[in-house]
Order: C-alpha cells, then sequence, then structure tokens
C-alpha cells in the first residue's frame, strides 16, 4: 500500500490565464479512498493525471511512498499505478480477457501465465469468466465495460489506483451497485484509491476522505463526518448539502447527539449501540423499540453515553438545524483555501 | 458479340507483332503489384507521421489530392524529360494514383480512433511504440486495408496509358488495337483488365476482412452511451 502526498502542487496550461491545479497540498493516507469532489472545471482530472504523469505539474511535486513522481520513469511509474479513465477505454479490437491482462501482457508476460489472474479478477468484478473471457468489448454492457476497467486497472496488482468518474456513465441503479461492489473489492483488496467525482452522494458513501475542489484551489479536505459536521464555508456547505437534515442523519454517528448515560446500561434498560452507527439507524431503532434511550458503547466497550430522540432534537435546536458531531476531534482543523498546511501523516 | 471474342482468342493466342499475352500478363501484374507497394510504403508512413498534426495533415492530403488531379498523360508528358521511357515512370506514376487513397485513409483510420483507447492505454503505462503497435496498428488496419483496395483498382485501371510511355502490358493491344481500329485487339487488352481489376477488388476485400480485428466485427448489443461531458447538476443520474 501506498501513501500518496501532494506538496503544493500547480499546474497551469499553456497559454491559460488561471491554473488549472492552484496550490494544492494533502496527503492520502494508505489503503484509504479519497474522493476528489468539486464541479465541473474544477481541476479534478488534472490533478489525477498528475499522479501518473500523464500530465506534468508546474511546480510542486507529487509523492507515492515518500518518492517524488518526477524522479521516476513515467512508463514504469503508469505501470504500477492502475487507472480507471471516466469513458472506460476499453480496447475493442481486444478480447475482455486481453484487455483485462493488457498491463501483465507488457510486463512480459504470456497469456498462459495471466489466465488465472484474469479469471480472478473477473470474478472480483462480478463477471463470470467463462462466459465473459473470450467476448469482446462491443458485446458488453456499460455497466460490464466498466467492471472490465476496473479489472484491468487491478491487473498488476498496483498499489495505487485512479479512477476518474469512473461510474459517470451510468444509471443510477448500476451506479449504486457498482459502488457497493467497490467497497466489496475495496476490502479484499485496500487499495489507495483517488476517486474524481462530482457526485457528493457517491462521495459521502465511498470516500474515507473528501477533497472538495473549487477553481483549482482545495477548498476542504476531511472525512465526509468532518465536511459534513463542519464545512469550511458556505460553498462547501451548499455542495454538500450540509444542512440537509437526512444526509446528517444518514452520515453523522450517534456521538452527534450524545447525552449523559442516565442508566449504566448494565440494568438492561437501554439496548446498546457501537459510537459509529449512523444517527439515522439509532433513530429507527429508537421509533421500533419501546426504549427511550440508547447506550452508545465505544469501540473498548467503555459506555460513551446515550443517545435518544430528546437528545437528537435538543441537538438539532442548539444548531439552529444543524447538528455538530462531538465526535469529531476539533484537532482536524478544516484547511481552508490558499492554506498550504504541512501535511499530517 | 462471339464473332469479336473469338477473333479477340485468335489474337490472344499469336498477337505478334505484339509482345505475348503471357509477358503482357506478367508486365502488367508487376506494374500493378509494385506501384501499388510503393504507394503503401510511402502513403502509409506518411500518413501515420502527419495524423496527429492538423496543418501538414491539409497540406500533405490536398497535395497529393492535386498531383492526382492531373491527367496521368499529361504528367507522363510532364515527366518524360526528367524520367524517359519504360516502366519506371510508369511505376511512378501509377504510385502518385495510388497514393491520396491510402494516405486519406492512415489518417482517417487513425484519427477515428477513440481519443480514450489512446488515453487508456498510456495511462497503463505503454510506450508509443507498444500503443502504435498494440492499439492504433490494428485499429487501423481496416481502415487502411480499404484505402489499398480503393489504391489498387484505380491503378490496375490506370495502367493501360503506362504503354503510352513504353511501360508495356495490356495498354500495348488497346493502343495498338486502337491505331488499326482493330476491336478484337482492343478487347484482348481490355476485358483483362477489367478482370483483373474485379479480381484485384474481390481479393483485396478478403484482405480486409482478414485485417479487421474481430472484436471490431461483432454487433453492438445496444447504442453506445453517449459522453458525458455535459455538466450536470450533481444529483442527476448521467444516463445516456
Ligand atoms: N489539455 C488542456 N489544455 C488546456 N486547458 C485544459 C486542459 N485540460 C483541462 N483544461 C482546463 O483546466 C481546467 C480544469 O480542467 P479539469 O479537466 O481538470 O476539470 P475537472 O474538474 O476534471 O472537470 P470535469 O468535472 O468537467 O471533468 C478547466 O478550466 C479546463 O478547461
Ligand atoms: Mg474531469
Amino acid at each position: 500500500m501506498a501513501k500518496i502526498a501532494f506538496r503544493d502542487v500547480t499546474k497551469t496550461y499553456e497559454g491559460a490565464k488561471a491554473a488549472a491545479v492552484d496550490h494544492v497540498s494533502f496527503t492520502v493516507r494508505e489503503g484509504a479512498i479519497c474522493m476528489l469532489l468539486g464541479t465541473s472545471g474544477s481541476g479534478k482530472t488534472t490533478l489525477l493525471r498528475m499522479v501518473n504523469r500523464l500530465i506534468d505539474p508546474t511546480s510542486g511535486e507529487i509523492q507515492i511512498n515518500g518518492i517524488a513522481t518526477t524522479a521516476q520513469n513515467p512508463i514504469e511509474l503508469r505501470r504500477g499505478i492502475g487507472y480507471v479513465i471516466q469513458q472506460v477505454g476499453l480496447f475493442p479490437h481486444l478480447s475482455i480477457e486481453d484487455n483485462v491482462r493488457v498491463v501483465p501482457s507488457i510486463l512480459g508476460k504470456s497469456a498462459s501465465e495471466t489466465r488465472e489472474r484474469v479469471d480472478e479478477l473477473l470474478r472480483l468484478v462480478g463477471l463470470d469468466p467463462a462466459e465473459y473471457r473470450k467476448r469482446y468489448p462491443r458485446q458488453l454492457s456499460g455497466g460490464q465495460q466498466q467492471r472490465v476497467g476496473l479489472a484491468r486497472a487491478l491487473a498488476a496488482d498496483p498499489e495505487v489506483l485512479l479512477m476518474d468518474e469512473p461510474f459517470g456513465a451510468l444509471d443510477a441503479i448500476t451506479r449504486e451497485r457498482m459502488q457497493d461492489e467497490l467497497l466489496r473489492i475495496q476490502q479484499g483488496v485496500r487499495k489507495t484509491i483517488l476517486f474524481v467525482t462530482h457526485d457528493v452522494e457517491e462521495a459521502l458513501k465511498l470516500g474515507d476522505q473528501i477533497v472538495v475542489m473549487s477553481d483549482g484551489k482545495l477548498i476542504q479536505e476531511g472525512t465526509p463526518v468532518e465536511l459534513l459536521a463542519r464545512p469550511a464555508d458556505d460553498f462547501v456547505r451548499k455542495l454538500l448539502g450540509a444542512d440537509n437534515i437526512l444526509r446528517q442523519f444518514e452520515y453523522l454517528p450517534v456521538t452527534a447527539a450524545l447525552e449523559p448515560a442516565t442508566h449504566n446500561g448494565a440494568d438492561g434498560a437501554g439496548e446498546r449501540i457501537a459510537a459509529d452507527t449512523s444517527l439515522l439507524q439509532a433513530m429507527l431503532r429508537l421509533m421500533q423499540s419501546d426504549a427511550t434511550a440508547l447506550t452508545i458503547e465505544n469501540g473498548d466497550k467503555t459506555i460513551a453515553g446515550q443517545v435518544s430522540l430528546a437528545s437528537i432534537s435538543r441537538g438539532l435546536r442548539a444548531g439552529g438545524g444543524h447538528l455538530v458531531d462531538a465526535g469529531v476531534t476539533p484537532d482536524v482543523e478544516p484547511e481552508s483555501a490558499g492554506d498550504a498546511a504541512p501535511v499530517s501523516r | 458479340m462471339f464473332e469479336l471474342l473469338g477473333q479477340m482468342w485468335q489474337f490472344i493466342q499469336n498477337p505478334a507483332p505484339e509482345p505475348s499475352f503471357i509477358s503482357e500478363t506478367v508486365i502488367y501484374l508487376q506494374l500493378c503489384i509494385v506501384s501499388t507497394l510503393l504507394a503503401i510504403v510511402v502513403a502509409l508512413p506518411l500518413g501515420i507521421l502527419v495524423a496527429q498534426r492538423q496543418i501538414s495533415a491539409f497540406l500533405l492530403t490536398n497535395f497529393t489530392g492535386l498531383m492526382r488531379a492531373v491527367p496521368t498523360l499529361v504528367f507522363f508528358a510532364l515527366a518524360y524529360p526528367y524520367l524517359g521511357l519504360g516502366f519506371k515512370p510508369a511505376v511512378i506514376a501509377l504510385t502518385v494514383i495510388g497514393i491520396p487513397p491510402i494516405l486519406l485513409n492512415t489518417i482517417a483510420g487513425l484519427r477515428g480512433i477513440d481519443a480514450a483507447t489512446v488515453d487508456a492505454a498510456r495511462g497503463m503505462g505503454m510506450t508509443s511504440l507498444q500503443v502504435l503497435w498494440r492499439i492504433q496498428i490494428p485499429l487501423t488496419l481496416p481502415v487502411v486495408a480499404a484505402g489499398v483496395r480503393t489504391a489498387a483498382v484505380q491503378i490496375v485501371a490506370t495502367a493501360p496509358l503506362a504503354a503510352l510511355i513504353g511501360g508495356a502490358g495490356y495498354g500495348d493491344y488497346i493502343i495498338g488495337g486502337l491505331g488499326l481500329i482493330n476491336i478484337p485487339i482492343v478487347l484482348a487488352g481490355v476485358i483483362p483488365v477489367a478482370l483483373l481489376a474485379l479480381l484485384f477488388e474481390v481479393a483485396l476485400a478478403g484482405v480486409q476482412r482478414l485485417l479487421t480485428p474481430a472484436g471490431l466485427r461483432v454487433s453492438q448489443p445496444s447504442a453506445e452511451e453517449a459522453p458525458t461531458q455535459a455538466a450536470a447538476s450533481s444529483d442527476q443520474p448521467l444516463a445516456a
């Protein structure tokens, strides 16, 4: 697994007045899914393509595992990075099998050596190898092509995966299914993933980390909960729909409406739930059971407090229709625009 | 009609003082095949070279188009002081005729490749040469083959003129026959030319088919999804 660090990365296209990516700094943790979220033209694709050097930064640098990408041969670099492009870009003249084994084959592996790997990858992305191996891209639906695109990117087992709006062309239902599959696959493969999207729901659902971009600048970076609970400015607030109460309920953990425990939970009066349960789930539980409160339990089984419908509505009223998550550690201050803060580890 | 064909057949068996049918056929085939191959050798690399350069491609295709527009007879006349008579100038003139369709198709074929396909290939870590060999050439070859087919048929159809500058071939019969106002002799040239053009057409159509990768021959199950570059609002599904 690999850590990716962006250090003051800037890209100004030849002849352009403004920078497409403007002094962007942040770090992606090993094995995390980092969502690059922003409106059209905000520089997401440019930022992504600088990682595998399809574009070189005008200034600043990108490090993978501490090594600057510019210190590496771009061809070698790209072979170690999976790349899923928005338009899928399967090779129409090659069979699905040959599409998937493209990178191993340019690395010199023969078809017989990669056969098992291809089958394994096709199964991983939910395609039956026996049925699809010998087909051609044009014989597949859009969603199936996306799956093959993902399998192809994973073929050489790269540590880093770049995905540029990979599900952009899919209908809402297929897209949701692919998102679920990606999360399932990620459970097993644990890649460090940079994922471009302009779909907020997608960013919130998939992201361990979200980087909000606007006009080439990094506006805010943090976990979905951090961004929802403490949007840095009105732009982020609007973009994320941070004022949308349902969305808060869905993504904020119960600790956002924490109140001191009135009973210790040992007397059986309250059901116990984990501290990272969403508010929405807690509310549903509360409404479906007789309990007036649920005991919130930390990971180490100690009791954090409790949550009740009353505490949730109190939290809402106090925040003026906005819950402030107590579980968000205050030391993760949101970065503001143009803030080239030192990259934390 | 049958009488004419009978006379033609007699002539073919003993065309003296014209050269024998076999030798004219051999020369004619040589003229056509050498010119077609030369046209490929010139047009293919040129096409690859200029495909991504708007201005050079524009100039080159127009220039070769103009060269073609010069009537072959005029070309022979103009080339005569430099190239003289015989096989060589005939081949050069025919090559000029064959270049434009191959050049145009090479450029169109390369440009026709989806940019995303090449982008993916580069992003995957292919070198420029690998992109060319593994992606661009296989995808362009069928289109180039179609160009070669057009070029070859045009060359076959024009090659009789070569006889005017001593390039020999069936043109000897046609021109000789016309001079004598002897229709059977003209037919002895015209009919083989027509048959040969047909043969080239059919054979090269087969080659074109062979060069078309299986993946491009299969039918599409559904309409391609439209590109989704439109700035859609974030929550809207981008279904085509
Ligand atoms: N090759 C290029 N040459 C010049 N300008 C470019 C080039 N590619 C992108 N740009 C410009 O850089 C800016 C950022 O583009 P980029 O493609 O990175 O945006 P994006 O966030 O990916 O947008 P989208 O969501 O529409 O894909 C835009 O203003 C765009 O016009
Ligand atoms: Mg983009």
